[in-house]
C-alpha cells in the first residue's frame, strides 16, 4: 500500500510540472503583448514599457522565467491580476467556497437522485421503470446544460417566480462572509430568511450542475449492480432469507459503489466545466465565472494562475479517488 | 469423416458477415435503431439544407421580428417556428445549424481519432520510457477540464467556428490515445500477433494491419460518443461567445444571442436547445446500440 | 411425516430459443435427520430442483409442482415475506464456490451476525457470542480473530466453514449442501464432509447432499437419489444401490469408481448429457445406453416400483436381488 501511494505520488511530479508548462506557455501564446493591454487604451511610453517589461521578467530568457514562475507557485506566487491588481493565489481562494458550495449541492443532488434511480433500474431490469428511468438519464447525459438552465430560468424565475435568476442571496441580507460557504454564513448571521435566500439562489444552478453527474451516475450504478446482482454472494444473502431491501441496498449497493466512486471522482473535471457554464448563466461568483471573465478581459495572470490551480485541483481529486479505492474495496486495502 | 467436412462447408457457408451479424445485434436495440433514423434524418437535413430552409438564414424580415410560432396567437405560416429578435426565420436558421453540428462532429472525430488512434499505436509499440512520455503527456492534457481547455485554446487561436474545432479536438484526442493503445497492448500479447511477427510482418504492417482492426470495436464507440461531445462542446464555446461568431446560425450561437430574449419569447431559446438535445440524444442512443452490439461481452452466446 | 416432500416437480427456463426443461417431474422427500444425496452429472438439474425448493431461482425460470412441503408449510402457497421466514432459518443452503459465495465487502462476522439478528433478534453481545460459539462448532481457529477477516483473507476452505457455520446458524431443520467439496482441494474435501455429518448427528437436522461424485456418496449418505438430465432416474438407500443399481446409468456411474474398476483401463460412459435441442424422444439415456432397443428410443420409460428404485428403465438391471425394504 505505502509502494502504491510512493508510486502514485511519483507520477505526481512530471504531471504537475507539465501542467504548470503548459499554463506557464498560454501566456505568451495569447495574441496581443501583455503589457499594452495593461496600459489599456491610455497607451504608454518607451520607458514605461522597459520598466514594466522588466519588473515582469519578460527581458529574461524564457527558461530562466519558467524557472521562476515555477519556484513562485510553489510558494503560493502567482502574480498579480491585470484588472483588480490583487494576487491571482488570493482571488482564487476568496471564490474558490462559491465553487465548491455550488458543486458539494450539485453532488448531493446528484447521489440522491442517481443512485437509487441506477438501483431501481437495475433490480426492474428490462421492465417499464428501467426504461423509463434509464431514456431520462439518457436525456439528462445528452443535455445541452447551458440551455437547461435557461429552461429553468423561463419556468421556475419567470412563470413560477419561485427563484431568482442569479447572484447567491438577496441584496437585503448583508453580513460579512467569513468561511465564504454562504450557507453556513446565513445560518451563522443569525438572520430571518437569511438561510431560505441562500438556498433559493442555490436550488436552480444545483441542479443545472448535478444533471449530468446525475445522469452518469444512474447509469453507471445500473450497470455495476446488474454485474453485481449476478455474483454468488448476492444467491447467498438470498438465501439467508433476507428482504430485497437489505439484499439490493446493502449487499449490492455496496459492492456496485466501488465502481461507481471512481466514475464519481473522475467526473470532478466535468463537474468544473459545467461550472462554467452554469455560473456564468446564473451570475455566480465563483472559479468558473471569473475564469471565463478574465479570458474575455485578457488578464493573462489570472487565466495563467486559475489553470493551473484548476488542474491541480482535478489532479489531487484523482489522487484522492485512487486512495480511496483501496479503502472502499477491501480486497486492495489489506494486501 | 465425409460427414464432418461436409458439416463444416455448410457451417462457414452459413455464418452471417460480420455487417450482417453487427446488424443483427444493432436492431435488437430499439432506441439505437430509433436514434440511428434520427441521425439520418439529421445529416439528410444538413446536406440539403438550402434547399429545404423556406428563407435565407440570414435574412431580416424586419417587419415580422419576434414572431410566435405559427401555433401561437400572431404566428403566421410564413414563419412556423416564428422570427428571431432580428426578424430572421427560426426554422431556416435550425435546418441550415444542422450544417454547422455535423461539419463540427465529423472534423472534430476525423481529427482527434486519427491523431489519437496514431499516438496510441506508437505508445502502445514504442518502447517503455517513449510510452511513459507520451501517456504523461495524455495526463497533463486531461488534468484539465476539456470545456475549459478548449475556452483558452480559442481564447489564444481567436475565437472561431474552425479554431473551436480545433481546440475541441485536441481536448478529445488523448481519450483514443488511451483506448488505443490499452487495446494495442492486450492485443499484442495473443498468439496471432507473435505469429504475424514470426511469418516477418515489418513494424508499420504489424501495427496498422494486424493489430489495428483488432482493436476498432472500442474505438468506433468512442467516435460516436465524442461526436456527440463535439457538437456540446462547440454549442458551448458558441454560447459563451468563443465559437461560431453571430450572424452564423450555429445552435449554441443562436443561443447566446436570443439570451436576453428569454423572459419574453420563449421560442427563440427553446428550439435551438431541443434541435442540439435531440441531434446529440440520436447520436448517443446509437453510441449505446453500436456498444452493446460490438462489444463481444453483452453478446448472448 | 417426512421433513421435505416435493411431488412430480418441474422447472423451465425462457431462453431466447425457446424453452428448456432443466427439471422434470422429480419427486424428493428427505426426512428428518437423514441424509439424501442427490447424484448426477453437471447439467443434471440436480442443483436447479435444490435451488426451486429454496425460492432462489431467477425469474427467468418457471417452477411447478403438485406438492411443495416443508416442515408441513406449502413452499409455494408461502407469500415472498413468509418464505423468508423459513428460507435461512429452517432451511439453510451452501454453495459449490466458497471464494464468491461470500460477500467481498463485509467482514465475515459481519455476514454471520446479519442473520442471528434477523432470524433470532439477538442483541449485539448475544450475537458476538453465538458467532464465536458457531466459529468453534465448524472448527475454525481462533474465532474471535476470525471474525474481523474478510473473505479475501482467509483460505477455501475455511471461507466453506464460514458458509456452513452461517448457514447452521439459526439451527435449521434441513441444510442442503450443493457440491460443498467440489472447489476444495482433496485432503480439504474429508474434513468437510467429515464435519457436515458430524454436525448432523450433534443438532439432529436432515442433510441434502448435491454431489456428482460417488465416492462422496458411498461414504456420506444414506439414501440416493440418481439424477440425469432433469430426471430422477432410480432412488435406492446407499448400501443396496452400491450392491445391486437398477438403472444402466447408475450401474454405468458405479462402474466408472476406480474402486471398483475390474479391467485396467477404467470404463466411462460415451457421449454427453443431453441438452436443449438433442434430447431423445424415448429414454434419455438410450443414446449411451449399451442395452437400449427400438422400444427405448421410441417412448420414454415410466418409473418403476419402489422395490425396483423406482428405475425409469424399460429393461432394469439386478431384477433378480430385489431391495428387500
Amino acid at each position: 500500500m505505502l509502494k502504491y501511494l510512493a508510486a502514485r505520488l511519483l507520477t505526481f511530479v512530471p504531471t504537475f510540472i507539465g501542467v504548470t508548462l503548459i499554463s506557464f506557455a498560454f501566456i505568451r501564446l495569447l495574441p496581443g503583448d501583455p503589457i499594452i493591454v495593461m496600459a489599456g487604451e491610455r497607451g504608454m511610453t518607451e520607458e514605461r514599457y522597459a520598466e514594466l517589461s522588466a519588473q515582469l521578467g519578460f527581458d529574461r530568457p524564457i527558461y530562466v522565467q519558467f524557472w521562476e514562475y515555477l519556484t513562485g507557485v510553489l510558494q503560493g506566487d502567482l502574480g498579480q491580476s491585470f484588472v483588480t491588481r490583487r494576487p491571482v493565489w488570493d482571488e482564487f481562494f476568496s471564490l474558490f467556497p462559491a465553487t465548491l458550495e455550488l458543486s458539494i449541492f450539485a453532488m448531493i443532488f446528484a447521489l440522491a437522485l442517481g443512485l437509487p434511480a441506477g438501483v431501481i433500474a437495475a433490480v426492474n431490469r428490462g421492465k417499464f421503470f428501467d426504461r423509463a428511468l434509464m431514456s431520462t438519464a439518457l436525456v439528462g447525459y445528452s443535455m445541452p446544460i447551458f440551455w437547461w438552465a435557461l429552461l429553468l430560468i423561463i419556468i421556475f424565475s419567470g412563470q413560477l417566480g419561485w427563484t431568482p435568476v442569479s447572484g447567491r442571496i438577496d441584496l437585503i441580507y448583508y453580513f460579512s462572509n467569513p468561511t465564504g460557504f454562504m450557507v453556513i454564513d446565513a445560518i451563522k448571521s443569525g438572520q430571518e430568511g437569511a438561510l431560505a435566500s441562500a438556498l433559493r439562489h442555490l436550488v436552480l444552478p444545483a441542479i443545472v450542475l448535478g444533471t449530468i453527474p446525475l445522469a452518469v451516475i444512474a447509469r453507471q450504478t445500473r450497470s455495476a449492480m446488474l454485474e453485481v446482482l449476478g455474483e454468488d454472494y448476492i444467491r447467498t444473502a438470498r438465501a439467508k432469507g433476507l428482504p430485497p431491501l437489505r439484499i439490493n441496498g446493502i449487499h449490492a449497493l455496496r459492492n456496485a459503489l466501488i465502481p461507481v466512486i471512481t466514475v464519481i471522482g473522475l467526473s470532478v473535471g466535468t463537474l468544473l466545466a459545467g461550472a462554467i457554464l452554469t455560473e456564468t448563466i446564473f451570475s455566480w461568483p465563483g472559479i468558473g465565472k471569473w475564469m471565463v471573465d478574465s479570458i474575455f478581459r485578457r488578464d493573462y495572470p489570472v487565466v495563467q494562475g486559475g489553470l493551473l490551480l484548476i488542474a491541480v485541483m482535478v489532479m489531487l481529486v484523482n489522487l484522492t479517488v485512487d486512495l480511496l479505492y483501496g479503502v472502499i474495496n477491501p480486497k486492495i486495502r489489506k494486501r | 469423416m465425409s460427414d464432418t467436412l461436409s458439416a463444416e462447408v455448410k457451417m462457414i457457408q452459413n455464418r452471417p458477415g460480420r455487417l450482417r451479424e453487427f446488424w443483427f445485434y444493432f436492431r435488437e436495440n430499439r432506441g439505437a435503431v430509433f436514434g440511428l433514423w434520427i441521425f439520418v434524418g439529421f445529416v439528410l437535413l444538413a446536406a440539403f439544407a438550402p434547399l429545404i430552409a423556406p428563407h435565407d438564414p440570414s435574412a431580416q424580415f424586419r417587419a415580422f421580428a419576434l414572431r410566435p410560432p405559427v401555433w401561437q396567437d400572431g404566428g403566421t405560416w410564413r414563419f412556423p417556428l416564428g422570427t428571431d429578435p432580428l426578424g430572421r426565420d427560426m426554422l431556416s436558421r435550425l435546418i441550415v445549424g444542422a450544417r454547422y453540428s455535423f461539419f463540427v462532429g465529423i472534423v472534430v472525430v476525423a481529427v482527434a481519432a486519427s491523431g489519437g488512434i496514431i499516438i496510441g499505436l506508437v505508445a502502445g509499440f514504442a518502447p517503455r520510457w517513449l510510452d511513459a512520455i507520451i501517456m504523461r503527456i495524455m495526463d497533463i492534457i486531461l488534468a484539465f477540464p476539456s470545456l475549459l481547455l478548449a475556452l483558452v485554446l480559442v481564447a489564444v487561436l481567436g475565437p472561431s467556428l474552425t479554431n473551436a474545432m480545433i481546440a475541441i479536438a485536441i481536448v478529445l484526442q488523448p481519450h483514443y490515445v488511451r483506448l488505443t493503445r490499452a487495446s494495442v497492448l492486450s492485443e499484442k500479447q495473443k498468439d496471432y500477433v507473435t505469429s504475424a511477427r514470426v511469418a516477418g510482418s515489418g513494424l508499420i504492417r504489424l501495427m496498422f494491419v494486424t493489430v489495428l482492426p483488432n482493436c476498432l470495436a472500442p474505438i468506433i464507440v468512442q467516435g460516436a460518443l465524442s461526436f456527440s461531445t463535439a457538437i456540446l462542446d462547440a454549442a458551448a464555446l458558441g454560447f459563451l461567445g468563443m465559437g461560431a461568431q453571430p450572424p452564423t446560425p450555429e445552435w449554441g450561437t443562436m443561443l447566446a444571442e436570443a439570451r436576453e430574449f428569454i423572459l419574453r419569447a420563449w421560442w427563440v431559446v427553446t428550439f435551438p436547445g431541443v434541435a442540439i438535445l435531440v441531434t446529440v440524444l440520436a447520436i448517443n442512443l446509437m453510441g449505446d446500440g453500436l456498444r452493446d452490439a460490438l462489444d463481444p461481452k453483452l453478446k448472448r452466446s | 411425516m417426512s421433513l421435505l416432500s416435493v411431488r412430480n416437480l418441474s422447472v423451465s427456463f425462457a431462453t431466447s430459443a425457446g424453452v428448456f426443461k432443466a427439471v422434470d417431474s422429480v419427486d424428493i422427500k428427505v426426512d428428518k435427520g437423514e441424509i439424501l444425496s442427490i447424484v448426477g452429472e453437471s447439467g443434471s438439474g440436480k442443483s436447479v430442483s435444490m435451488l426451486a425448493v429454496m425460492g432462489l431461482l431467477p425469474w427467468t425460470a418457471t417452477v411447478t409442482a403438485d406438492e411443495m412441503i416443508f416442515d408441513g408449510h406449502d413452499l409455494s402457497m408461502l407469500s415472498a415475506r413468509q418464505r423468508r421466514h423459513i428460507v435461512g432459518k429452517d432451511l439453510a443452503m451452501i454453495f459449490q464456490e466458497p471464494m464468491s459465495s461470500l460477500n467481498p465487502c463485509f467482514t465475515v462476522g459481519w455476514q454471520i451476525k446479519e442473520a442471528l439478528r434477523l432470524h433470532l433478534g439477538l442483541d449485539r453481545r448475544a450475537r458476538h457470542a453465538r458467532a464465536v460459539e458457531l466459529f468453534e462448532l465448524v472448527g475454525i481457529p481462533a474465532p474471535e480473530k476470525r471474525l474481523s477477516a474478510f473473505p479475501h483473507q482467509l483460505s477455501g476452505g475455511m471461507n466453506q466453514r464460514v458458509m456452513i457455520a452461517m448457514a447452521i446458524s439459526c439451527n435449521p431443520k434441513l441444510l442442503i449442501a450443493d457440491e460443498p467439496t467440489t472447489a476444495l482441494d482433496v485432503t480439504i474435501q474429508a474434513q468437510i464432509l467429515d464435519l457436515l455429518t458430524g454436525l448432523r448427528e450433534e443438532t439432529g437436522m436432515g442433510l441434502v447432499l448435491i454431489t456428482h461424485d460417488m465416492g462422496v456418496v458411498a461414504e456420506t449418505a444414506e439414501r440416493v437419489s440418481v439424477q440425469y438430465a432433469g430426471q430422477k432416474i432410480e432412488e435406492q438407500p446407499v448400501a443396496s444401490l452400491f450392491r445391486a443399481p437398477h438403472h444402466p446409468y447408475t450401474a454405468a456411474l458405479l462402474d466408472a469408481l476406480p474402486e471398483r474398476a475390474t479391467d485396467k483401463r477404467l470404463p466411462t460412459i460415451p457421449g454427453v448429457v443431453p441438452g436443449q435441442f438433442d434430447r431423445p424422444a424415448g429414454c434419455l439415456f438410450s443414446p449411451r445406453c449399451k442395452y437400449a432397443d427400438d422400444k427405448c428410443r421410441a417412448k420414454p420409460p415410466p418409473p418403476l416400483g419402489g422395490d425396483l428404485g423406482y428405475a425409469r428403465c424399460f429393461y432394469p438391471l439386478n431384477t433378480d436381488e430385489r431391495a428387500a425394504s
